[in-house]
């Protein structure tokens, strides 16, 4: 690793962390405008042309507003909360791959940097590692606040993700059998094919993925730590001014980076349909160098819309689901995903054995049939006689 | 003095990271003991898994460092901090504080550090140099080589190992399963 290859992988670095603030900055604005769409209002368009600036009037005024501190609060880790949130939610981008690489001559070397924080070998094992870290902002804050809702949805975080991280890790299990390794760029590449992407191969392994990391970003129907029905605000009920700002915007954060893991893991990454055939005429026509980056780019590009599509799928659903009761959130942890977690392990272990990739179909089938079956065999309900006026 | 001054001075950069996360180790892991309040024991304590993890990664072993992590930093001690939020922390507990608990605990911390010193001073227990006979395999600590280690040589321990993990787990859910008639909440 010498000089030139550190700067570019230096420019990169900074490249995506400041995109995945920028990307939180503006999915405040989107997922207001998303709500304002889903019911029918207009949302914010005030500030700016269609109300673009809204984010940053919004910071403003977070930053302007008193910062207060309970006095009976313990005054340090009041502090480390925030931090502790968004330090975690920012270190989860280092590893994932947004493009494939880039090529460049300099003093006559030839050069090839990976779009990619860092490649590590252990790459999923990473990003878990720093998701299971997260909770812990939600913790120190709800517990330092001296407050009884507080230190009840700091409690109700915790067991939530602990639980959800289990049906999370099993799922992934699944794909780490089908690709032989835990680094993210081994998994992407796996899926070049389109009809090899992981959405294909581990359907089922798909629903219980992104259904665990609507737990893991306490994003509706899973936001139970800020419940405000029953807990006032929450965690975060005893933080105003940029402290506030500071858990909303990790919130954000972890979305975007959910998302990309999803895209990732299932979506194949930053591959789209006939991408060879793009690739082999791009550097035909533009010359190894620059054909191959601007195959980067289109590459990048696709990953980006898989990115946003997964974003938009996370407000989509905290706008049309409502919240879950925290019985029926740990029932659903427990007792379904974890059990058809180790069954799609077992029965992707099983068609590796014999050379077949859609085994996993089998248990999407068998549930189908079953569904179709109970709501078949359910008692009709007695029509309610209607009230004549 | 000198001797230190040349000591630091033929160090490489591994080795000064070494020193530094050394420090920490030993700084956060005396936090641990020393704090009067136990949350900040206990993200001491964190603090103190995430330097050993460094320290794993400095030795090439990347697999334990993230599986120390992910296990004992992000699920055994989310567990103990949850445990702990609910300990009514204003009541002092005097009760553990006696002069029998503070000798005791004296005399079995001093017996432990008369034996690691003892461990450490055999001969045999004593690390390998790089320059021994041992080429360096860069390999070692990787998921593929830990995987087929145990997998092959070790499988004995590591199905029994699994098996008393099942045990553990089929106990815990005995203990605490609702009896019949009987609510907690």
């Amino acid at each position: 690793m010498d000089l030139t290859v550190l700067l570019v992988k230096g420019g990169i670095i900074l490249a995506i962390f400041g995109i995945s603030l920028l990307i939180a900055t503006y999915s405040t604005y989107a997922e207001r405008k998303v709500a304002a769409f889903l019911q029918d209002r207009l949302g914010p368009n005030r500030a700016g042309p269609w109300g673009l600036l809204q984010p940053i009037a919004d910071a403003g005024k977070l930053f302007f507003k008193e910062d207060f501190i309970p006095s009976q609060a313990s005054k340090s880790l009041f502090i480390l909360g925030p931090c502790l949130a968004m330090l975690t939610a920012l270190m989860s981008s280092a590893v994932i791959p947004f493009g494939d690489s880039i090529r460049f001559v300099w003093d006559k070397v030839n050069y090839e940097v990976n779009v990619q924080g860092i490649e590590i070998n252990i790459g999923v094992l990473y990003i878990f590692g720093v998701v299971s870290l997260g909770v812990y902002g939600v913790m120190v804050g709800g517990w330092a606040s001296n407050n009884k809702f507080s230190l009840l949805g700091a409690i109700r975080a915790a067991s939530q993700n602990i639980s959800y991280e289990i049906a999370l890790g099993l799922s992934l299990i699944a794909i780490l059998m089908m690709s032989g390794s835990l680094s993210l760029r081994a998994i992407i590449d796996e899926q070049a094919s389109f009809f090899e992407w992981n959405i294909f191969t581990q359907p089922l392994g798909f629903v219980i993925f992104l259904t665990c990391s609507f737990a893991e970003c306490n994003r509706t129907p899973f936001d139970l730590p800020e419940c405000e029905t029953e807990l006032v605000g929450g965690y975060h009920t005893e933080y105003s001014s940029m402290k506030l700002g500071l858990y909303l915007f990790s919130e954000y954060i972890n979305m975007f980076v959910s998302s990309a893991f999803v895209s990732a893991l299932y979506f194949g990454g930053f591959h789209y349909p006939f991408i060879n055939e793009v690739n082999a005429a791009l550097e035909k026509s533009m010359g190894a160098i620059a054909g191959h980056n601007v195959a980067t780019v289109i590459g990048i590009a696709v990953f980006f819309s898989k990115i946003f599509f997964f974003i938009f799928f996370f407000m989509w659903v905290r706008w049309t689901l409502p919240r879950f009761r925290y019985d029926q959130l740990m029932n659903l942890g427990w007792k379904t995903f974890i059990p058809l977690a180790i069954l799609n392990v077992v029965i992707t272990g099983a068609g590796l054995l014999y050379n077949f990739k859609y085994a996993t179909w089998l248990i999407a089938i068998v549930m189908i049939v079953l569904a179709v079956m109970s709501t078949a065999r359910a008692p009709k309900r007695e029509a309610i006689p209607q009230r004549t006026v | 003095m000198t001797e230190i001054i040349t000591f630091f001075k033929g160090l490489t950069g591994t080795g000064y990271l070494f020193l530094i996360l050394t420090a920490l180790t030993l700084f956060s892991a005396i936090g641990v003991v020393t704090a009067r309040n136990p949350i900040y024991s206990v993200l001491a304590l964190i603090a103190t898994f995430f330097c050993l993890s460094g320290h794993y990664i400095l030795l090439n072993a990347q697999f334990l460092a993230a599986v120390n992590i992910i296990v004992y930093a992000g699920a055994i001690m989310v567990l103990f901090l949850f445990t702990i939020m609910f300990l009514n922390l204003r009541k002092d507990d005097e009760e553990s504080k006696t002069n029998l608990t503070k000798m005791a605990s004296v005399i079995v911390g001093g017996l432990l550090m008369v034996m690691l010193i003892t461990i450490f001073r055999a001969k045999s227990a004593q690390v390998p140099t790089v320059s021994s006979t041992t080429p360096f395999n860069s390999k070692t600590g990787l998921v593929e080589t830990l995987g087929n280690l145990l997998y092959s040589d070790y499988i004995l321990p590591f199905e029994l190992a699994s098996v008393l993990f099942l045990i553990a787990m089929v106990g815990a859910v005995m203990l605490g399963k609702r009896e019949t008639g009987d609510r907690h909440f």
